[in-house]
């Protein structure tokens, strides 16, 4: 059975990039697309359904050797960190394939790029390589720049501006993360070098890795990862791009491939870097109120529906840190779900501000909108769910991961005494971050969707009932999980703790 | 088979092919080209077959102290048989500009030494990449340089390709000077002319290092002239932008390749020598960085696609000097810039290949010429995204694995200057290759630009470098192979 889900796994990685050739090639798009999408999300829901819970840790390897006297070899395997970002990545990459309009130009290239952004995001989050989970995240990089530049929104130069940021932007990102990553490879002796990401953590755990600049080089990684998250004060390529990008653009990126930073900072920085991470704590710490304190009132001050979600989803990294910083299991577990929720319910929000952004010809301005739940019912009903999950109440899986972070980041007892008590702090001001989003969401959704409604709007559409289910897929799962988390929580806690050989 | 037959056919090729050209009666002479294509493709052939020498031995005498055959030697006469028959392809492409710039010429004539003379500089190379004495290096370069001064001006009613020529001639000249005037002093040094025994004979030098580091500065300016490093990259955008276009090509890949091998030959000998060893490598650092910053930075505002791969050969320029700079004592690697180069010819001379195409069919090669590509020709377009990207260093790409080997190498020795400069250039790379993809894609064709038809022999070799610039941008190991693994590419033979 494992062989079966290892080969299939291998097939959820090279589908995709050979969907995009097909497709360029002059296979009808949107059916090979959704096709593949389908098929990895069977493949995910059967790694799901068989991965072994009783013993955590890596399952359904395989590897072929590509460079042997380095130890390079391309490696997949999942364990229960990687599975849920794997889950979450097919769920949102068939929401996002779906709730695409009909494209007018150049549309196989089109689909070609989200096909290749699916591809990264799969390769990234599935290899247990250095190398290769490096190289599969910035594979994702030109797919992202042609799809704002071509079919972005927006003014043509303008959005061509905000391509070349996020584009240049998170190459400097990627190379800032490559420098670490090479720093991380050359702390292993010399004949003990290897890219595998498990083989490293054994050399860890024997006290193998270690160098004088451990520190500096967690903290290229943090701000390597940092620029990929939006961590501020490197967040300022995010919202204008997710505004500007076609809405499945949007979808995958602020859904899926910002979250492979953070899966980056669980994966390899944390646990090859313990002592540096700790020695980096207040920093990380001070910079993580800043996402959710400043990102937070910047939010509140937008004006655009797409600006606000862009924010808001920079404001939300800061939870996900909150947790990364706890390192304790039940931190670091409800950073993993918090990621996981937060990515199905940034998908569903785009999605159906893309819907409205059809409607209405391009305009998202909060003050030209209103009472759109009148002529849109389930678009109403719709966003108002996935804005209660984005602000983290109660139900959705958003809120019993909140909570888990708040409390592992409360129990947290640093052992360096700089941060004597500064946990407790932030955690204070952290929960401030929750009525913060409670004012921004609950203020748009009045906008949009209640109150009068303007005479401009009363020919808008409600969804077509084939594209709601893209939608009723990104919301169900968020509330299953939030009524069951444990069915998460089973393999992810015991992974973190094998992971981090947490008691 | 000893490998110098190698030489001596492409030599007695070129030979004949220039005879031939002169009694072969009719205008249209691009056969010559193939019969040179043939050739060379059947010297490359029998290039697997020659015998490996890695070390001449002791006793040797005669010719055989200049010339080593060890695999870095094949390997880069391989490169250099390759690069010349891509060229040879190309100048078939490009015969009608050409023509355009010769009095009196029907199209496609008066080009029989343009297909002769890269036969001529190829054998050049190829001696060089054996040559392991100053007297063949210095020879084999020459046997280079005078055949590019030819080159370079051959439409000679184009005031640009003979002002590209004047500057080639000038400075190739200076640094010429600087070269033999270097070999001078550290023969006069040490009394040998042979790497080797220089190597030897400095060993256990004692006294003042200044005169050997004159003459050791002085070669290292001359071959900075070869390389196109700052500061002596002045005659680069202009001589590569007014020369034609195959042959900046050949220029950009074919003279690069060279001087980094010789860099490669001399490097670890001056690495070896006690007195010298830490401010030579201390110049090479500061020659990397001036190298890379200049490259990059002076590519942003280009407008002209020739002019922009020139600084771009510039930058890359940089980067292999990085990777020169942390050969580091004792010596070790190389094989990062053997790698690198490779991956260099497969995407400049695809890029090249595309522009000439392109400019072709859009009557020039700025950037604008190249707008909605993507429509006018979905194929071509992939191709020059495909080297593009690997030129910026995406992931699965040949230039990206090139990228990651240099900065290894960079971090293993301690450059962390050279990587944090590195930051900026790559985000620079981003932004002016990015430019000709937005070119390609973002904009719409101009007005009455014709969709391009490829012949399919062209579309062959298209394919071909745009396929191996991804294969070896997943799969390293056949070019790794070539050198034994975690040995220097290049050794020095101490008693």
């Amino acid at each position: 059975m494992s062989s079966i889900v290892t080969f299939l796994l291998n097939l959820v990685i090279l589908f995709p990039i050979g969907g995009a050739v097909l497709i360029l090639a002059g296979a009808p798009a949107r059916l090979t697309a959704i096709g593949i999408a389908v098929f990895n999300l069977a493949v995910s829901l059967l790694a799901f359904v068989s991965y072994d819970q009783v013993h955590s840790g890596y399952q359904f390897i395989g590897s072929i050797p590509v460079i042997t006297e380095w130890n390079l070899r391309y490696t997949v395997g999942l364990d229960g960190l990687s599975l849920i970002m794997v889950l979450l990545t097919s769920i949102v990459t068939l929401a996002a394939l779906w709730v695409t309009p009909k494209i007018s130009k150049l549309e196989p290239q089109f689909y070609a790029c989200l096909l290749l952004i699916s591809a990264g995001a799969f390769g990234a989050f599935a290899s247990l390589d250095l190398f290769f989970f490096y190289a599969f995240h910035e594979l994702a990089l030109i797919p992202t720049f042609l799809l704002i530049g071509i079919w972005g929104y927006g003014e043509k130069y303008e959005r061509q501006a905000i391509a070349w940021k996020i584009t240049i932007y998170l190459a400097v990102g990627s190379f800032v993360l490559l420098i670490g990553l090479i720093g991380i490879y050359q702390m292993a002796p010399m004949d003990a070098r290897t890219f595998s990401i498990p083989g490293l953590q054994e050399l860890a755990r024997h006290g193998q890795l270690h160098s004088p600049h451990a520190n500096s080089i967690y903290l290229f990684l943090l701000i390597g990862f940092g620029i990929l998250i939006s961590l501020f004060p490197f967040h300022t390529w995010a919202p204008e791009a997710y505004a500007s990008a076609p809405t499945p653009a949007a979808m995958l990126h602020s859904g899926v491939l910002k979250k492979f930073g953070l899966y980056g900072l669980l994966r390899v920085a944390l646990p090859l870097l313990p002592d540096a991470a700790k020695h980096w704590t207040g920093l990380l710490l001070l910079l993580l109120v800043g996402n959710i304190i400043y990102v937070g009132l910047a939010t509140i001050g937008q004006k655009r529906l797409d600006m606000i979600l862009g924010y808001s989803s920079v404001m939300h990294m800061g939870y996900i840190f909150l947790g990364i910083a706890a390192m304790n299991t039940i931190g670091l577990s409800g950073a993993a779900l918090l990621m996981f929720a937060h990515g199905l319910s940034i998908a569903a929000l785009f999605a159906l501000t893309g819907h409205i952004r059809q409607q209405t010809g391009g305009t998202l301005l909060l003050s030209d909108l209103g009472g759109l739940a009148k002529v849109a019912p389930f678009l109403g009903f719709s966003f108002g769910l996935a804005a209660f999950a984005s602000i983290g109440l109660p139900g959705f899986a958003n809120f019993a991961s909140e909570i888990m972070v708040f409390f592992g980041a409360f129990k947290n007892q640093p052992v360096a005494s700089c941060c004597l008590g500064s946990f407790k702090i932030t955690v204070v001001l952290a929960l401030w971050g929750v009525v913060i989003s409670a004012v921004y969401m609950l203020r748009a959704y009045r906008a949009v969707f209640m109150g009068d409604i303007n005479k401009r709007w009363a020919g808008v559409q409600d969804i077509v009932p084939n594209l709601r289910w893209p939608v009723i897929l990104l919301l169900g799962v968020l509330i299953v999980a939030g009524f069951f988390p444990q069915l998460f929580l089973n393999f992810l806690t015991p992974s973190v703790q094998a992971f981090f050989a947490l008691p | 088979m000893p490998s110098v037959y190698l030489e001596i056919i492409v030599v007695l090729l070129g030979i004949f092919l220039l005879l031939f050209e002169a009694f072969v009666p009719g205008k249209e002479k691009s056969f010559l080209a193939w019969i040179g294509v043939a050739g060379l493709g059947i010297v490359l052939l029998l290039s697997f077959f020659v015998n490996v020498q890695a070390d001449p031995g002791a006793g040797v005498t005669g010719y055989l102290q200049f010339y080593k055959a060890d695999n870095l030697a094949i390997f880069f006469k391989q490169f250099a048989l390759v690069t010349a028959i891509v060229v040879l392809i190309m100048s078939v492409e490009y015969k009608d500009v050409v023509s355009r710039f010769i009095y009196g010429a029907v199209p496609g004539a008066g080009l029989g030494e343009f297909f002769c003379l890269p036969i001529f500089t190829c054998a050049g190379l190829m001696w060089m990449a054996s040559a392991v004495d100053f007297v063949l290096i210095f020879v084999s370069l020459e046997l280079v340089t005078i055949s590019f001064y030819i080159l370079v001006s051959y439409t000679r009613r184009n005031i640009f390709s003979l002002e590209a020529g004047v500057k080639y001639l000038i400075l190739g000249a200076l640094s010429t000077g600087f070269l033999v005037y270097g070999i001078t002093w550290i023969y006069g040094i040490t009394g040998q002319t042979n790497l080797n025994r220089i190597a030897l004979a400095m060993a256990n030098a004692q006294g003042s290092e200044t005169p050997l580091l004159f003459g050791i500065s002085l070669v290292l300016i001359a071959l900075g002239f070869k390389v196109a490093a700052a500061p002596f990259q002045f005659w680069v955008p202009d001589v590569y932008q007014g020369a034609p276009t195959p042959v900046t090509a050949y220029l950009s890949v074919g003279s690069k390749a060279a001087g980094f091998v010789v860099l490669l030959r001399v490097i670890p000998v001056f690495m070896t020598i006690p007195l010298v060893r830490e401010k030579v490598a201390a110049a090479l650092v500061v020659l990397a960085a001036l190298t890379l910053i200049y490259g990059n930075l002076a590519a942003m505002p280009q407008n002209n696609f020739k002019r922009l791969l020139a600084y771009s050969s510039i930058a890359h320029a940089g980067y292999l000097l990085v990777a020169v700079a942390s050969i580091g004592a004792p010596y070790s690697g190389g094989v990062e810039i053997v790698f690198y180069l490779t991956g260099y010819l497969l995407m400049t001379l695809l890029s090249f290949l595309v522009m000439i195409i392109v400019a072709n069919n859009s009557g020039g090669d700025d950037i604008p010429h190249f707008n909605g590509l993507g429509k006018r020709s979905p194929q071509l377009a992939l191709a020059l995204l495909i080297a593009m990207l690997s030129l910026a260093g995406i992931p699965f790409t040949v230039g990206f694995f090139g990228k990651f080997l240099v900065f290894s190498a960079a971090i293993q020795q301690g450059h962390y200057s050279l990587a944090g400069i590195g930051i900026v250039t790559v985000a620079a790379g981003f932004y002016y290759y990015l430019k000709v993809v937005r070119a390609m894609y973002w904009n719409e064709p101009a007005e009455g630009a014709r969709t391009i038809t490829l012949a399919p022999g062209m579309k062959v070799v298209i394919g071909l470098l745009a396929v191996l610039i991804i294969v070896l941008g997943i799969y390293p190991q056949p070019i790794l192979s070539q050198f034994q693994p975690g040995k220097a590419v290049t050794t020095i033979v101490m008693p």
